[in-house]
């Protein structure tokens, strides 16, 4: 995958497996070993991420930090600022109830996801070129907090900031004054057709992770019920005589048996499935937040288009009438026309980028997916045979006593 | 979910042929019915000799001539739809356990009770503005011997049905009589709203139905005029009057008698006042039990029940709690599937690139899956009803048994309550006599008074030989009944179990075929180093 990028920074093809030939440029984190420090209200998980490269721009072939989630939260922010029009890795939800923040559930599930984030990037032609990326994955904790501090902060903003943001209230004005109510926007019908397909996309999917975490609920409903139907059922045996008794009572130990299966695969479904649905819902989400700022580049180099030319139509009024202001308009002109020039080039940059991504990201969604969809089915297939076995074991004693 | 069935349908075409071929005939293992067929408990294959692991992967299942044998598959084995109409053939043979002894295996008896109609009260006031009632049409068809014809039809009210229980129990006491069905105490707008008729309907018939089983009751004269005798119910009020009434009052069943029982000799309600102070005083007589029944083994069978009861109770109550579960699961994957075809249909619209395509099968492959699986469990759903509904049946028995021993405890009371009586008049002769012996030539008065209690006396003696013998009557009844009992009981509860795990272990291998399959079709996505 070739990307020219603005820059002009080289890309490589930078591999994942440390068991490549050491010549082979390669790059792979992991994310582990939660612990939880701190206590009561401050208390938070933090994550050991272990990275092994061989490329130049990092400290050595193995380092090994302590992050804990805001600092994924700030490297996600970082490479969405950066690097518009890329699909950034989406994180997992900030919180959840907070009793079950520090179920071990909830964190393993946690520690996963990060996990994916962090390969994700890594394994990303651009994403991985990030210095942002390389602060993340090496700084020392201090260093590490100070950047993260400094993110939440105004004070950050560049000089060149200020004056977009100044830019942006004058043609609301002029926009106003012109009569230009109609906000502006993209209309291809391509791009119409992709924002559609996403914004569909995201209600499909939202509605199938909802079915498949029910699902994930009925698996241990009907094993709790069958482990109290379990119990009941052998109680009903010690009243009774033989053989009733003791069937009631094998037939009370397979239920429970047939409970502990029914919850172990709930866990399974939880993580294997239900869990890649949400990611695919976040990463249409993430989707979305690049439309977004798509629609926010757009904007300016339309805007930026128009007032260069009414600069430019100024201007040659100006030299026609051989007015005096023909200097002072001219440097304003230029101005304005490499600033709309870099407008065109950013938005033209994200568009690249989305097309390209698109791409990657259905064939890794059809990957990823199928994965998903194979475990599950494999899962239930495994859940079922479980079950038949378990019942099966009691039909040569339940059949030997009714042909007495 | 009917509408979304339709959607499921339009889109499953390939797999529809394959959801026809769960054809569905009778389960060979249910209750056998009353013609002794004992259908097709051979057609199960016999039981494995070597079992395949249950963690295997289903991928690898080794191909037929393995070197194993397989277990046999129950997932052929078919099912019969668990219809809820009644009137359907599956359901309309009486719940007859294969143990229960019948003369000859060709005898039968079958009740309907069907076609609820309104009717006015003729005789009712003005003033209360005619009320109205429902009736029922009870049809039977029967060849017992004891039944004087093959077919019957009338039309009975619930007000007759209640008579007709009050009746049994009067006439069969110390049988485990099945409890009729509740009487609601409901509004009459209530009373006439359809669901609640054909609530009441069915609970009629499957107690109908339930009479019709027990042996003795079957050809009882209630119970025979109840189903053939047309027109308005003769059947009479019993005379036994006070050992009816007695235990109910005592334990707080309140006024249920129909109508009130008219004024017998000063001799009878003597007696029943008697019995009432007799049993209050035994009950709260302190360190004295209730009633001083000798047979340890029947307070030993009598508290057992009790435990069976408790026990039979908490098992019916989560039988329900699992039934319940099974069909949300079973809900909500059919839900989940209907979910991964829209996805389908979505990403097979708006499709740019072949991955979506690609992944729109892999979904497609899914959704049938959990499609089919969906339906399973309903399938599986209506198996487990009709199995645990025995568990429901026996609370119903268990109540009769209660009844049973209540029969013997205020039998045996009214054996004390004579027995004391026959005492304390005796006593009283003894001082008339001595008092008498004292005046000289006889005391005309006194002498009158002993003849008459002399009398009196007798009078009791021969009622405490009759209540003795009503005792041992009832005593007798009670035992052969708790033997039917217990026979009956271990062969419902047999056949309840089995039935019960023969559709769970069919089932669960129905649904694992097709999630194996699901599993080979999205195969090229296996990343596991297995």
């Amino acid at each position: 995958m070739e990307s020219n990028s603005i820059d002009q920074s080289q890309t490589r093809n930078v591999m994942q497996s440390p068991r490549s030939p050491s010549s082979h440029p390669f790059l792979s984190a992991s994310v582990t070993d939660p612990v939880k420090l701190g206590n009561g209200v401050q208390a938070y998980i933090s994550y050991r991420v272990i990275t092994k490269t061989n490329l130049p721009e990092y400290q050595g072939p193995e380092k090994i930090v302590i992050r804990r989630y805001s600092d994924f939260v700030w490297l996600r922010d970082r490479l969405f600022e950066k690097y518009k029009g890329v699909f950034i890795p989406p994180l997992p939800e900030k919180s959840a109830v907070e009793k079950f923040r520090f179920s071990a559930e909830f964190i393993e599930m946690r520690r996963a996801a990060l996990d994916v984030f962090v390969n994700r990037i890594a394994s990303h032609p651009e994403l991985q070129q990030s210095e942002d990326l390389r602060t993340f994955l090496q700084a020392d904790e201090e260093t590490m907090e100070r950047f993260r501090f400094q993110e939440t902060g105004i004070f950050n903003k560049k000089p060149a900031d200020f004056m977009q943001m100044f830019r942006d209230v004058q043609s609301k004005v002029s926009d106003a004054v012109l009569g230009k109510e109609k906000p502006v926007e993209e209309t291809t019908p391509e791009y119409e057709k992709l924002k559609h397909y996403v914004f569909e996309l995201e209600n499909h999917l939202a509605e199938a992770q909802k079915h498949a975490y029910r699902l994930v609920k009925r698996h241990r409903e009907l094993g709790q019920s069958l482990l109290d139907f379990g119990k009941a059922v052998k109680l009903l045996g010690a009243c009774e005589g033989e053989p009733t008794g003791k069937l009631f009572s094998d037939l009370g130990t397979k239920s429970e048996l047939v409970s502990i299966k029914l919850q172990k695969e709930a866990q399974q479904v939880l993580m294997n499935f239900e869990e890649p649905l949400k990611d695919y819902v976040r990463y249409v989400q993430s989707i979305k937040a690049t439309i977004g700022e798509r629609a926010t580049a757009f904007k300016q180099h339309c805007e930026l288009a128009e007032t260069t030319k009414l600069k430019e139509i100024n201007l040659d009024k100006l030299m026609l009438t051989r007015s005096d202001k023909v200097g002072e308009a001219e440097i304003e002109y230029r101005e304005i026309k490499a600033e709309s020039e870099e407008a065109t080039i950013r938005f033209e940059r994200i568009v690249k980028r989305m097309n390209e991504e698109i791409v990657r990201f259905q064939e890794q969604k059809t990957e990823e997916m199928g994965v998903a969809f194979h475990q599950f089915a494999k899962g239930q297939a495994r859940l079922a045979n479980g079950i038949a076995d378990a019942w099966r074991a009691l039909l040569p004693k339940l059949e030997a006593a009714s042909s007495v | 979910m009917m509408g979304s069935e339709n959607d499921e349908d339009s889109h499953l075409h390939a797999s529809r042929e394959e959801t026809e071929n769960l054809f569905l005939r009778d389960d060979p293992l249910s209750r056998s019915d009353v013609n002794g067929n004992h259908s097709a408990v051979s057609t199960l294959p016999p039981p494995p000799i070597i079992v395949t692991p249950a963690d295997s992967d289903p991928l690898s299942l080794p191909p037929n001539g393995s070197s194993y044998i397989e277990p046999p598959s129950y997932a052929d084995v078919i099912f019969s739809p668990f219809d809820d109409n009644a009137s359907d053939d599956c359901s309309s043979q009486s719940p007859i356990s294969p143990s229960s002894s019948y003369p000859s295996s060709s005898d039968y008896i079958k009740i309907t009770v069907s076609s609820p109609q309104k009717e006015q009260d003729a005789s009712s006031s003005m003033l209360s503005g005619g009320s109205t009632y429902i009736t029922y049409l009870i049809t039977t068809r029967t060849n017992l011997p004891e039944y004087k014809g093959s077919d019957f039809t009338v039309r009975r009210r619930f007000r007759d049905v209640v008579a007709l229980g009050d009746r049994l129990a009067e006439s069969y006491r110390g049988f485990c009589i099945p409890p009729r069905p509740d009487k609601s105490v409901v509004e009459s707008q209530v009373m006439q709203r359809h669901e609640f008729v054909e609530q009441r309907r069915v609970a009629l018939e499957k107690y109908l139905r339930r009479l019709a089983s027990h042996p003795v009751i079957r050809n009882s004269d209630e119970l025979k005029v109840f189903l053939g005798v047309e027109g308005k119910l003769p059947l009479q009020m019993g005379t036994d009057v006070a050992s009816r009434i007695l235990p109910k009052q005592l334990f707080g069943e309140g006024v249920e008698v129909a109508a009130q029982p008219p004024a017998r000799s000063g001799r009878d309600l003597f007696r029943l006042f008697k019995e009432l102070r007799q049993s209050v005083s035994n009950d709260w007589g302190g360190a004295k039990p209730a009633v001083v029944e000798e047979d340890k083994d029947f307070l030993e069978k009598k508290e057992k029940m009790h435990d069976l009861e408790k026990e039979i109770i908490n098992a019916s109550q989560q039988a329900e709690t699992l039934v319940k579960a099974q069909q949300d699961i079973g809900e909500t994957l059919g839900e989940l599937g209907l979910a991964f075809i829209k996805l389908t249909k979505f990403e097979n619209e708006e499709a740019v690139f072949s991955s979506q395509r690609a992944r729109a099968n892999d979904m497609k492959n899914l959704a049938t899956a959990a499609v089919k699986a969906s339906r399973f469990y309903r399938e599986l759903n209506s198996q487990t009803v009709k199995h645990l509904d025995t568990l429901h049946d026996y609370l119903g028995v268990m109540m009769a048994v209660q009844g049973a021993f209540t029969d013997r405890s205020s039998a045996l009371l009214t054996v004390q309550t004579l027995l004391s009586d026959v005492s304390s008049l005796e006593g009283r002769a003894e001082k008339l006599e001595a008092a008498s012996s004292k005046v000289f030539g006889g005391d005309k008065s006194r002498i009158k008074k002993i003849e008459e209690l002399k009398e009196t006396i007798k009078n009791t003696e021969d009622a405490k030989n009759v209540a003795i013998k009503q005792y041992e009557r009832i005593k007798e009844n009670n035992r052969s009944e708790v033997e039917r009992l217990d026979r009956e009981r271990r062969a419902d509860f047999l056949s309840m179990m089995k039935g019960f795990v023969v559709s769970q272990v069919g089932y669960a291998e129905k649904m694992a075929n097709v999630w194996a399959k699901a599993a080979e079709e999205t195969s090229q996505y296996n990343r596991e180093s297995s």
